[in-house]
């Protein structure tokens, strides 16, 4: 007999019992329906505790290293801690503004301070709240060498959150976060053949965290990096991708503007949508992982593209609910 | 009692290559992608699977009235018999092309094409 702890509360498990029997035997009320394994409709987070690999086949890699598994085909051996996905991580934090910029007309930077015990992965994101409201911003900064958080905000018109953010949070105000949450970041698969990485206006946020995490890990793979702005004026890091092009011999970064007939368009830079112009430079996507943020339909209509020119559908990442209620 | 199509194969592992493979070609094809238009892919690559499970003779708790809900929309927007066979023969081709025996294909056909009048709504 093991035990089983869910949302703080202790079960004992018995030793034929799956990990979701033994919470349904005891009255809880968690969300099921095929319990073979099939549906995932039970997944859940553990905490502490050794998860049969069995139980975390074929979920997304980038699952698996967050400790998600399926509780209606988990038997552990031993003790496990484990929590609802709703629940995980929502306890609300204080961090401060340590700087604030403008990278162009509507997109803020802002660096909010963060010590070594906030664990991350570049390209998941946090809950940002103000009053009742909350807002999901992706993670720009790298957790290894930056000890502070990055975040670009696009101003949307008549938003709530970002104006504020805009035009009266000040260096040294202390914000309200959850997180980090999210499964669109990097982790190195068994014989992957290259990383493609697009997205839209603030989208690049995840992306810029994304691409360096894999290089700074000497990802020796393909990377492409294609990032669209209606002009080319709301492209920014221009200059930065550039600098990282020129330092890593298998990174391509390919600036896109999607109006115009292409006559002024800067050197170097591609007439398209980012996700049209990716797909021609690379229309084979076997074995390659693809990281999508931004517009919502971008990001929806790209996946099925890149499932079907080859991508596995857990080689697809991508938060399509972020880019819905980005503000 | 005689081993499934599921155990036979291989089982979970088996049906996990499967999936992929099987909505791909469900995806690529005109005469019934639309019906996936503006559905969420790891949702319904999940429900590809349980329903690949289910064909195969794998661990599965549906029943005909799961399939007739869980269909009577698309039945709505015109899901018919033709649509039903399109999805057949990505089955058959997708078992195929894992290398899965004539007689075992047989088998998962049978138990996928008893579940048509549910998916129908008939």
């Amino acid at each position: 007999m093991t035990k089983i702890v869910y949302q703080g509360r202790s079960y004992e498990r018995r030793d034929d019992e799956t990990v979701l029997r033994c919470l349904l035997r005891n009255d809880v009320r968690a969300p099921y329906s095929c319990e073979s394994g099939a549906c995932q409709s039970c997944t859940m987070q553990a905490t502490k505790g050794v998860i049969p690999s069995s139980a975390q086949e074929d979920l997304k890699e980038t699952q698996k290293v967050l400790g998600y598994f399926k509780p209606c085909v988990c038997k552990p051996e031993g003790d496990l801690e484990v929590v609802a996905l709703d629940d995980a991580h929502q306890q609300k934090q204080q961090l401060t503004v340590v700087e604030k910029s403008f990278l162009n007309d509507e997109i803020l930077r802002l660096r909010l301070s963060c010590d070594e015990s906030f664990k991350y992965h570049a390209g998941q994101f946090i809950n940002l709240f103000k009053d009742d409201l909350i807002r999901s911003y992706s993670l720009a900064s790298l957790p290894d060498s930056e000890s502070m958080l990055e975040l670009h905000i696009k101003r949307v018109p008549m938003g709530v959150v970002s104006n504020w953010l805009c035009d009266d949070v000040q260096v040294g105000d202390p914000l309200s976060v959850a997180g980090p949450l999210g499964e669109c970041f990097y982790h190195e698969t068994e014989n992957e053949e290259g990383l493609l990485a697009v997205g839209t206006g603030s989208g690049l946020a995840p992306l810029w965290g994304i691409v360096r995490d894999a290089l700074t890990h000497d990802c020796d793979k393909t990377i492409i990096l294609c990032h669209g702005g209606v002009t080319p004026e709301l492209l920014y890091y221009v200059d930065e991708l550039r600098e990282l092009e020129g330092a890593h011999d298998n990174f391509t970064y390919y600036p896109c503007v999607s109006t115009g007939d292409g006559s002024d368009l800067p050197d170097g830079f591609s007439l398209g949508f980012p996700n049209d112009v990716a797909f021609s430079k690379q229309p084979v996507l076997s074995k390659w992982q693809v990281f999508l943020c931004g517009h919502p339909d971008m990001v929806n209509n790209t996946k099925r593209k890149a499932f079907l020119m080859g991508a596995a559908l857990k080689d697809i990442h991508a938060d399509p609910f972020l880019a819905a209620s980005r503000a | 009692m005689s081993q499934s199509v599921y155990e036979k194969i291989g089982g979970d592992v088996a049906v996990n290559a499967a999936v992929d493979l099987f909505y791909r070609k469900v995806l690529a094809d005109d005469r019934i992608n639309g019906f996936f238009d503006g559905t969420d892919m790891e949702r319904q690559a999940a429900k590809q699977k349980a329903f690949l499970t289910m064909a195969l003779g794998g661990p599965n708790n549906y029943t005909g009235e799961d399939m007739r809900k869980g269909h009577a929309h698309l039945v709505e927007k015109g899901l018919n018999d033709a649509h039903f066979d399109a999805v057949m023969e990505h089955l058959g081709a997708t078992l195929k092309e894992l290398g899965v025996p004539d007689d075992l294909i047989g088998e998962a056909a049978a138990i996928a094409e008893s579940t048509r009048n549910d998916v129908l709504g008939k």
